[in-house]
């Protein structure tokens, strides 16, 4: 064979593509629909705690059931004479904690545990995998409602309820990301290398399954604020007085005929809050998927 | 299997492979009958002395990357034993063969499946020396990626940011890190482009002769082992069944499977004589796979004496 001199000739060229593809990425809707409708949610919660237009639980006599437009009340009061968009406002605080806490659990604990399921030989993964499925059909508010019902009822309860009852779709998809990215040679390659099993659920599973563990963050956030907002509609969730928007919709509730807008505004919050936690869930799968990414690439 | 060609070296086996078998099970294909069994080696013996160049070649499904496997410590054998520098290797669990690690690494085929996408150049190179906890893995870095011929820059990009043979090269470094005494190197051109083979080829041989390795080199291309190896075992259907000095081999194939294996091998010479494609085709099951492949044709052109 002549030798052939060695050049860093693909060097430049590589670089110069791949910057390309950068800056040619197309804008993903739904990352920045979702994004800024989270961003919404996150900055109300924060603006809340510096200043709301009236205190959210200062019962006002002689502001009850004012429609949206009244002077002072853009959204109107309720039926205590409560300024409606300060709740809104202060609701968003609860909404984003129960959704932080539940989903911090879920994602703290599940994602080891699906790592080890992946990782575990293959009878030890498929149990961890059935108990999985067994906690899995247990229906979520059905386990808020007994934890309730035994802790007492409350956002703290509530939370750590959805945030375990969520548990199981972490294991899910952390295990189906950990036997894939353990399906690659540099998995054997990092054996070969001496890394022992932490070292490589550590340093090679775990950083290329972040992405699907990401988005399944922002879903699961999606559903634990409904989750919280049905509880605190049947009354297992946020006490009074603490504005919450499940709470909101459940006062509505009676006056729907007379002051339907009452159960709009919150309902269109929640809407709005889930819808905006689905989307930038779906943007990010489109952007951090490993599998996605490497088809890019 | 006594192998005069080394340059003198000690002849004291690096690799002793014993009567090496290992069967998979598929999943049952239906409930009223059991699970089949694959047997992908049937019984493999052979030692590779220090110093040498081992070459292994059978076409694809012929049990090489299972071999390669074992004995690299990667996966445990059925029945049969591999000892490592006088050890056992093929019973002791994995946290017990940091001393394989140590000695033994392992070039893979495929470049981009054995780098980690997340990982920086300069992680991927030093992993082995972080794994294995050595003294300053960032000084050796540099001396890597001059050894494979890569920039120092390079340390801190991302794979995919690469070329093929700039990722092999990577892979290449990444496997030298610890100064092995054995260079297992599995399919390490066939997933690249023809352009580039000769040279990682040529690297690799060059390094393998500056670290003073002992090379098992497996292909399904006999060109490319019959370059860089001096002896060659030839795998069929889990088996060694031809195994000798790479140019006895080549020159005189006992075995009928060899025979049909190096006749297989196009040739210029052969082509300009008047042999046609469908010559070299007839009567091998290989031909399809080496005959397709223009490498093959240079690669042999390149090597005839």
């Amino acid at each position: 064979m002549s030798g052939v001199a060695d050049h860093g000739g693909g060097w430049n060229g590589d670089r110069a593509a791949t910057e390309a593809r950068g800056a040619a990425r197309t804008v993903n809707a739904s990352l920045v629909t979702g994004g800024v409708l989270v961003a919404t949610v996150i900055l109300t919660a924060l603006l809340s705690f510096l200043w709301t237009p009236h205190d959210p639980v200062h019962n006002d006599s002689g502001a009850r059931l004012l429609d949206a437009g009244s002077p002072g009340h853009w959204l109107g009061t309720d039926k205590f004479g409560r300024d409606v968009a300060s709740q809104l406002m202060a609701g968003a605080r609860i909404t984003l904690l129960v959704g932080v806490v539940a989903v911090g659990i879920a994602a703290v604990v599940g994602t080891p545990l699906g790592i080890l399921a992946g990782m575990a030989r293959r009878g030890v993964g498929e149990f961890l995998m059935r108990v999985n499925d067994l906690v899995l059909a247990f229906p979520a508010l059905l386990l808020a409602i007994m934890f309730g019902a035994v802790f007492g009822a409350g956002t703290l309860t509530a939370m750590v309820a959805i945030g375990i009852a969520t548990i199981p779709n972490f294991a899910r998809i952390a295990r189906g990301g950990t036997l894939q990215v353990l399906s690659h040679d540099y998995v054997q390659a990092a054996r070969a290398a001496g890394r022992r099993p932490v070292g490589i659920a550590l340093r090679h599973v775990l950083p290329n399954i972040s992405g699907l563990v990401t988005v399944q963050c922002s879903v699961s956030f999606a559903i634990a604020i409904l989750a919280e907002a049905a509880l605190s509609f049947l009354g297992f969730g946020t006490r009074p007085p603490t504005p919450s928007w499940g709470r909101m919709l459940q006062e509505s509730q009676e006056l729907l005929f007379s002051a339907p807008a009452l159960a709009l505004w919150p309902g269109l919050a929640i809407a709005l809050a889930v819808l905006g936690f689905n989307l930038l869930g779906d943007g990010l799968r489109d952007r951090l998927d490993p599998r996605l990414a490497e088809r890019r690439t | 299997m006594s192998e005069p060609d080394n340059g003198g070296i000690t002849t004291a086996p690096m690799l002793t492979v014993r009567g090496l078998r290992r069967s998979f099970t598929r999943p049952r294909a239906s409930p009223l009958r059991s699970a089949p069994r694959v047997h992908a080696l049937r019984g493999v013996s052979f030692e590779v002395t220090t110093g040498q160049r081992f070459g292994l070649v059978g076409e694809s499904g012929s049990g090489k990357s299972t071999l390669v496997r074992l004995v690299s410590g990667l996966d445990r054998p059925t029945s049969g034993t591999v000892h490592f520098a006088g050890r056992e290797i093929s019973r002791l669990p994995d946290r017990r063969l940091r001393f394989l690690r140590e000695r033994l690494q392992v070039v893979f085929q495929d470049p981009t499946g054995s780098l980690d996408p997340r990982m920086r150049v300069r992680d991927i190179i030093t992993e082995p020396l972080v794994a294995q906890r050595h003294r300053d893995p960032a000084g050796r870095l540099v001396e890597l990626l001059a050894d494979v011929g890569l920039p120092p820059e390079a340390a801190d990009r991302f794979p995919h940011q690469f070329s093929g043979g700039q990722r092999q090269r990577i892979s290449i470094a990444r496997a030298l890190a610890p100064r092995p005494a054995m260079l297992v190197a599995d399919e390490p051109v066939s997933a690249l482009d023809v352009s580039v083979r000769a040279q990682i080829l040529n690297l690799l041989s060059d390094l393998v002769q500056r670290y003073e390795l002992t090379l098992v080199f497996v292909s399904h291309d006999l060109a490319v082992v019959r370059h860089l190896c001096d002896t060659t075992a030839v795998m069929h259907d889990g088996a060694i069944v031809e195994l000798g000095p790479t140019r006895r081999v080549y020159d005189e194939p006992r075995h009928p499977y060899t025979r049909d294996l190096v006749a297989a091998v196009p040739t210029l010479r052969r082509a300009l004589a008047g042999a046609t494609a469908s010559d070299l085709v007839r009567g091998s099951s290989l031909a399809e796979e080496a005959g397709a492949d223009p490498t093959t044709a240079t690669g042999a052109e390149r090597t005839q004496p």
